[in-house]
């Protein structure tokens, strides 16, 4: 066996394992393990591509929230401000409104009241000339059922009564 | 380890011990060498690392005095003289016996290869055993298949969920070649067509260095310091760059534009050249892998032989030196474990390179 001489059973068995080795290997491990490692880089790199935009989708959606918190905020204000703007509308409105129809509701119970009066005074007078009429009739009758009386009166009165 | 000033402490106080023992064994080598005058029994340091690094029948493991332990190999010949193929296993050809009339050469360029008992030559002899390497290969093979399927199992039972175990230990080294290898070299529009080839030389490389490094059995075979193993990873190379090269690619390699019409006649200067370099590169990644292996095995064997070199020359004295070579070993060690996945890379990015070049689209 020589130093720099191989022989021909080592070449051949070297030549077969290493193919062997090359293509067992090859296809078992090498492909997969390749494979894997780069879907695990891929993988990786994704997540943190996915990592970064989901970062800047967040600054923005935070920005965007804050802008919408603050639209909002400005509503509210507006609302209230409007809101109040309108009630203090509304109450004078109404305010003006009640003196008018309380103002209406005086009159009209005023002029009620006056034609009431008018009426009572009305009907007053018109009961006091009948109870007048009613006691001078009375009056009258007794005064005329005392004949001789009358008579008497008549007497003096046409006594004193002097034809001239 | 944990301290790096107990550590500092400790390598000193070892140095001292190395120095001590060095001093105290020269002197009783004096004193002992008349009564060593028995020769024991003699070590070749050349011949048990070449023993070590080059390719077996049978896998060695020790020997405890003249026993020897090894794990018998199957033995596989096609005789092409009598058309026939033999297996049996090679405990048959151990102590220089023979069977079926072959035997284990033992002297020269013979010294381990397979000769017939009848002329002592290697004549239509097909050796096809499964050699120390050969098995070797085997078991990282199957290890690496074991290992990476049950990796790509965990990437599918746990989709979406970060590695674990084994799986976490090894998707760095996975991403490391696509990115830095595959992805820099061939560029990131084709590179996934190459991913297979490059990790499989890469773990194939880089698993066998590393069981290369494990003493004892089934590690401690020299894979990749073997040529064999390393001609047949760079002609993968080669084939593959060829198989992929682009039109452009062999247009320039065989007209190259913008060469004046002198360098063209009478001698076609740079398609020699280029069709050169066609070649030499696969040789390269060759040469190289092969020489760091077998030379960080050659070098940590060598540091190892040293205690016996000395021993033999005295006890003490192998004692002594055995503290400094331990030491250096240690030191080996770790840097063949570096050495392990610098030359998996580099002969990993080169190929790359080359597919690269290959592909490239020039305008």
């Amino acid at each position: 066996m020589n130093l720099v001489t191989p022989g021909i059973g080592l070449l051949f068995w070297m030549t077969l394992t290493f193919l062997i080795l090359l293509f067992v290997l090859g296809k078992f491990a090498w492909k997969p393990i390749l494979q894997s490692l780069k879907a695990r880089e891929e993988k990786i790199s994704n997540s943190l591509a996915l990592a970064k935009s989901t970062q800047e989708e967040m600054k923005k959606l935070k920005a965007d929230n804050e802008a919408l918190l603050k639209e909002a905020r400005e509503e509210r204000d507006q609302i209230i401000r409007s809101a109040q703007k309108m009630k203090e509308v509304i109450v004078s409105e109404a305010r003006q409104k009640a003196q008018t129809e309380a103002d209406k509701i005086i009159e009209s119970a005023r002029e009620n009241i006056q034609n009431e009066k008018m009426a009572a005074i009305i009907d007053l007078k018109n009961q006091m000339a009948e109870l007048s009429i009613e006691v001078a009739e009375k009056v009258i009758r007794r005064e005329l059922a005392d004949l001789p009386s009358q008579k008497k009166y008549l007497d003096e009165e046409l006594k004193s009564l002097n034809f001239n | 380890m944990t301290k790096p000033a107990s550590g500092k402490i400790s390598n000193i106080v070892l140095s001292i011990l190395g120095v001590i023992f060095l001093i105290f064994s020269t002197f009783q080598a004096k004193a002992d060498d008349h009564q060593n005058a028995h020769a024991e029994e003699s070590f070749n340091p050349g011949e048990m690392i070449f023993d070590h690094v080059l390719d077996a029948h049978d896998w060695h493991i020790l020997t405890i005095g003249h026993k020897h332990i090894s794990v018998p190999l199957p033995i596989i010949i096609v005789d092409r003289l009598d058309s026939k193929i033999h297996i049996f296993s090679s405990s048959k050809l151990a102590h220089g016996h023979s069977h079926l009339g072959y035997k284990l050469g033992t002297e020269g360029d013979l010294k381990g290869k397979i000769i017939r008992e009848s002329n002592s030559s290697t004549d239509g002899i097909l050796d096809f055993s499964i050699t120390k390497t050969v098995f070797a290969i085997f078991f990282s093979a199957i290890l690496m298949i074991i290992l990476f399927l049950s990796i790509a199992k965990s990437y599918r039972t746990r989709e979406d969920k970060a590695p674990k175990g084994m799986q976490s230990a090894l998707e760095p080294i996975i991403l490391f070649v696509r990115d830095d290898i595959a992805k820099a070299a061939i560029g990131s529009k084709k590179y996934m067509k190459y991913m297979p080839f490059l990790l499989t030389i890469f773990f194939f490389i880089v698993i066998n260095n590393l069981l290369g490094l494990i003493p004892i059995f089934p590690g401690g075979s020299n894979v990749n310091g073997n040529i064999g193993v390393t001609m047949i990873l760079a002609v993968f190379t080669f084939i593959i760059t060829s198989v992929s090269a682009s039109k452009s690619y062999w247009t320039h390699m065989i007209n190259m534009p913008g060469v004046p019409w002198w360098l063209k006649f009478p001698l076609p200067l740079m398609p020699i050249v280029e069709i050169m370099g066609m070649f030499t590169k696969p040789f390269v990644l060759m040469v190289r892998l092969f020489a760091n292996i077998l030379a960080g095995h050659i070098v940590i064997l060598g540091f190892m032989s040293m205690i016996f070199i000395f021993g033999t020359i005295n006890m003490y004295l192998g004692y002594g030196v055995s503290i400094i070579s331990v030491a250096f070993s240690v030191f080996l060690f770790l840097l063949e474990i570096l050495v392990a996945f610098i030359q998996a890379y580099v002969f990993t990015l080169l190929s790359a390179l080359y597919f690269g070049m290959a592909l490239e689209e020039h305008h």
